[in-house]
């Protein structure tokens, strides 16, 4: 190691980098932190207040979710969860399913799914915040 | 035996459970069961911006027998991923990692996912 770190030109920090199994693997590890992060404050709110609420009528829920504040946590709330869900399910997915295929198909599934969802959620609560 | 077919460590057949090991693979089956729940906050917020009716159905249903259970579990889920979760935050930062804290940490997530659902549920219950 240390002969060849003598002959070569290049750094011992320029030879290594892009190489090993990290690669790409802390952005993962850290978005999964933030929002686990995001989603302490976020969840313990949610629950709270829905629970304060439990049995509303229709009326109720477009009042409170179509409130600014309400409305604004609720987005957070939405695009936190499903961004975290899909990166942990995604772990899971690589840890357990072995074989190729159906791990793309499995992985590509829940990507799309949690799109899909997130995006329906966030609709639905913008809908009512502007009156629809 | 062949060596395909040995059993791999740990044999959780013959490996005795112990708290972290348990409370490490409830942290990713609460984690997959809370990704599926999903469904139900989007239906429910879809059902609100739909309509009355759309709405009534969606408490009709979580309103009922069967709807008390869904929630009951995925509140208790909810609760304990989110404990736990925090006990991995800790981790993260370096803290955290002799084995009697660990011990510690791990029963005050037990202990704390519980109230947090006991109060959840005292509030919900007194509102309904």
């Amino acid at each position: 190691m240390a002969d060849k770190t003598f002959r070569s030109m290049r750094t011992p920090l320029a030879r290594v980098r892009g190489l090993g199994s990290a690669k790409e693997g802390v952005h993962h590890w850290w978005a999964q932190r933030l929002t686990a992060l995001a989603l302490v404050p976020l969840t313990l709110w949610f629950v709270v207040s829905v629970a304060g609420l439990a049995g509303m009528d229709h009326a109720a829920a477009v009042a409170w979710i179509g409130s600014p504040a309400v409305s604004v946590l609720l987005v957070l709330l939405v695009t936190a969860t499903f961004w975290h869900a899909q990166l942990g399910v995604q772990v899971v997915i690589e840890d357990y399913v072995h074989s190729e295929a159906v791990k793309l198909v499995a992985l590509i599934a829940v990507k799309f799914a949690a799109v899909l969802l997130a995006i329906a959620s966030i609709f639905a609560v913008l809908r009512l915040a502007f009156g629809g | 035996m062949s060596a395909e077919r040995r059993p791999l460590s740990p044999h959780l057949q013959i490996y005795k459970p112990q708290l972290t090991s348990v409370l490490s693979i409830s942290h990713r089956v609460t984690g997959v069961g809370l990704a599926a729940g999903t469904l139900l906050l989007t239906w429910w917020l879809l059902a609100a911006a739909s309509g009355p009716e759309a709405f009534a159905t969606a408490q009709g249903f979580l309103g009922s027998w069967f709807g008390y259970l869904i929630l009951f579990g995925f509140s208790y889920a909810l609760m304990y991923h989110l404990c736990n979760g925090v006990r991995h935050l800790f981790w993260d930062a370096g803290r955290g990692f002799e084995l009697p804290t660990v011990y510690k940490s791990g029963w005050a997530v037990v202990i704390g996912s519980a109230a947090l659902t006991v109060i959840a549920w005292a509030i919900a219950l007194a509102s309904a």
